[in-house]
């Protein structure tokens, strides 16, 4: 017998009360998501009339690096399996796509593809990376794999180094592929959709539509069963397996799911950037991308999205602090106190370290805290 | 196979290095199960302190190399009691993330302590080697494996006959039952981590005096130690060691056999090949060689 007063989301009236399994699963599963949701997409639509274009761009590479923090949460915050190995998967893809989509007439090897055929190919090639490992990961728990990825990290550092017909080699590097889709090359200005914008607001609007896209894949994998799973196995392996969750299955597929999002986000990220050499993809970016899942908020897509985005900005806001703190000095030299990069070095370890003694579930902890605190406003219980 | 028996020689010497710091990663995991990612920048700042008393305060090498271990001891106290004693009961993974964010404000430090030159410290009678059957051996080396023979025996005995020694192989292996007994199980983790960074301190302190110095990228060394302990087993000391000494030898004998061998695998793959050799003693042997198989209880 189905009630005639069902909306689409509980009963008339009392949206948040849920009378099937798939209400609770739901994409946006209360009103009140819903309607954040939209105002936070159009929002972001509108950013690049309202913004600098110096600040469109840090933007724009924080929403790329953002599909590869949701890659790096799938396999470490949902399946909780320890990868420090993204590094390695980043830049698979990254070369890939500037192989597949390089010009086919430069020193080197370049076979000017378009979009479609390079995108796809980064995330694939690096899934594949990906399923290799995850035979070793089967055998291995918690900090052995965190080691062994870590060593993944120095052998595939030492691959692209040595790859110099593929890589261009260390201190030179090579350019990423053209960004052209649909006819439009998003690395230079002109018209699109009948605005005439500049580059720097046309990538933002690509990279938007791509972390669009790949944010709802990314939930949509940990709200099935899929994810389900992964969280099983993150909880108690032993455990999972007794209620037939398939171990070997399972973490193989984290990894080449995760390692799929981390290709295409080399991809398009070293497309934007342009020109990147082999000593890019070491222990630095891999730290980088554990940073903004810690800070971001762990097994959540939002937490991985506020991270990434804020972990980019960080260069530019220790810039900021530094002209309100005297001493630090602008340039890279040994002058002052500190210098700009020194400064932004140290933020990154003293955020690791102050956000997992003091907000473990990260940026996304702190946004859901402020959230129920209006919610219940003005009672605190 | 004069030429086998010198990378024998060499890599025995870099294996020591690695057997002191793998030694410092067991003693730091066995007391508080975390790996700690700090130990690259506790050996460098043990290497720098060594370097401080001996080139800017004019003390002797071993008068200096003791200045260093003590700095590296406090700075691993220290360490472990701002940064880990709050975070005690957490996953172990977010220790070790822990530590790498330690690492890194440490390193920035030290770098700039360094600046772009290489701090150097001066062994005593340094440049001039032992010749033995076509096979040379600086002072340098011969010292560093003297030390590290001298300095895992004292480690051994420590462990095996002292009554401290006893309470850090009980908090080893049950923490509660330890309290239990009045073990202060918090001491016991400083201690491991003051050896640890005396350890690492040591493995500086002969870093800065070979024939590089120490510069702004020697940190990269320590982690050559990560592959040592996940070979030798994680949670063993004697593991620890002869992982060390393997990777050295390993590290040795490829650097003059892979060009010739098998030259496809590019230059300088003998910096990257003990993270292959991990890979492969993985494969086979997923606790390493000496690990003990951790036994699930459903």
């Amino acid at each position: 017998m189905s009630l005639p007063s069902l909306s689409r989301n509980g009963l008339r009236g009392r949206p948040l009360v849920r009378t099937s399994y798939a209400q609770d699963l739901a994409l946006l599963n209360s009103p009140a998501k819903r309607r954040s949701t939209l105002i936070a997409v159009v929002v972001s639509f509108l950013l690049p009339f309202l913004l600098t274009d110096d600040l469109l761009l840090i933007f724009t590479l924080g929403m790329i690096s953002a599909v590869g923090a949701i890659g790096l949460n799938l396999v470490t915050g949902y399946a909780g399996q320890v990868s420090l190995g993204h590094a390695f998967f980043i830049g698979i893809g990254a070369y890939t796509a500037a192989v597949l989509g390089g010009d086919t007439d430069g020193p080197l090897v370049g076979y000017g593809m378009p979009i479609y055929v390079w995108l796809p190919a980064a995330g694939v090639l690096a899934a594949l990376a990906g399923l290799l490992v995850g035979p070793i990961a089967v055998r291995l728990r918690g900090l052995y794999l965190a080691i062994v990825t870590l060593g993944l990290v120095f052998l595939g550092d030492h691959i692209f180094r040595e790859s110099r017909s593929l890589t261009g080699g260390p201190g030179v590097g090579r350019r990423g592929p053209d960004l052209v889709a649909f006819g439009i090359d998003f690395n230079a200005s002109g018209p699109l959709l009948g605005l005439d914008l500049a580059r720097e607001q046309r990538q933002f609007l690509l990279a938007l539509v791509f972390l669009l896209v790949f944010a709802v894949l990314g939930r949509n994998i940990a709200r099935s069963g899929v994810g389900r799973a992964f969280s099983a196995i993150r909880d108690r392996d032993v455990a999972a397996a007794v209620v037939g969750v398939d171990l070997t299955k399972y973490k193989i597929m984290a990894f080449a799911m995760s390692s799929f999002f981390a290709g295409v986000t080399g991809a398009l990220y070293y497309s934007v950037v342009g020109v990147f050499e082999p000593g890019t993809f070491g222990l630095l970016l891999s730290i980088q991308y554990i940073a903004m899942v810690l800070i971001g908020g762990v097994a959540t897509i939002s937490g991985s999205i506020m991270g990434a985005i804020f972990i980019t900005s960080l260069g530019r806001i220790s810039g900021q602090i530094a002209t309100f703190i005297p001493g630090i000095s602008e340039s890279s030299g040994s002058g002052g106190l500190l210098s700009v990069f020194q400064l932004e070095s140290i933020l990154y370890g003293l955020l690791i370290i102050v956000f997992l003694i003091f907000e473990p579930r990260g940026l996304f902890g702190i946004w859901n805290r402020l959230r129920l605190y209006w919610k219940g406003w003005p009672f605190s219980y | 196979m004069n030429g086998f028996l010198q990378a024998l020689v060499n890599g025995f010497g870099q294996g020591s290095i690695y057997a002191l710091l793998a030694l410092g990663f067991v003693m730091i995991y066995k007391a508080t199960r975390v790996i700690s990612f700090a130990q690259p920048s506790l050996m460098v700042v043990g290497g720098l302190v060594s370097y401080h008393a001996t080139a800017v305060l004019g003390l002797p090498f071993f008068a200096g190399m003791a200045i260093g271990i003590l700095g590296g001891a406090l700075v691993g106290m220290l360490v472990e009691r701002l940064a880990l004693r709050p975070m005690i009961g957490k996953p172990v993974f977010t220790l070790a993330i822990i530590t790498i964010g330690v690492d890194i404000v440490l390193r920035i430090f030290t770098n700039r302590y360094i600046g772009v030159e290489s701090r150097i410290i001066a062994y005593p009678n340094g440049s001039a080697r032992y010749e033995l059957g076509g096979v040379s051996i600086s002072h340098q080396t011969l010292g560093l494996i003297v030390i590290t023979a001298v300095t895992v025996t004292a480690l051994t005995i420590f462990f095996k006959f002292s009554r401290t020694g006893l309470a850090m192989r009980a908090t080893a292996l049950d923490q509660e039952t330890a309290l239990a007994q009045g073990i202060r199980v918090g001491a016991i983790f400083a201690l491991a981590w003051a050896i640890a960074g005396g350890l690492a301190a040591i493995a500086g302190t002969f870093i800065a005096s070979g024939t590089a110095g120490m510069e702004q990228t020697s940190w990269i060394i320590a982690l050559k130690a990560l592959p040592a302990i996940i070979i030798g087993g994680l949670d063993s000391l004697p593991g620890a060691v002869i992982g060390g000494l393997s990777v050295g030898i390993v590290e040795a004998l490829t650097a003059i056999y892979q060009p010739d061998v098998a030259p496809w695998l590019g230059r300088n793959f003998s910096l990257v090949a003990p993270y292959a050799l991990m890979l492969v003693v993985l494969l086979v042997r997923p606790y390493g060689l000496f690990g003990t198989k951790e036994v699930e209880r459903v």
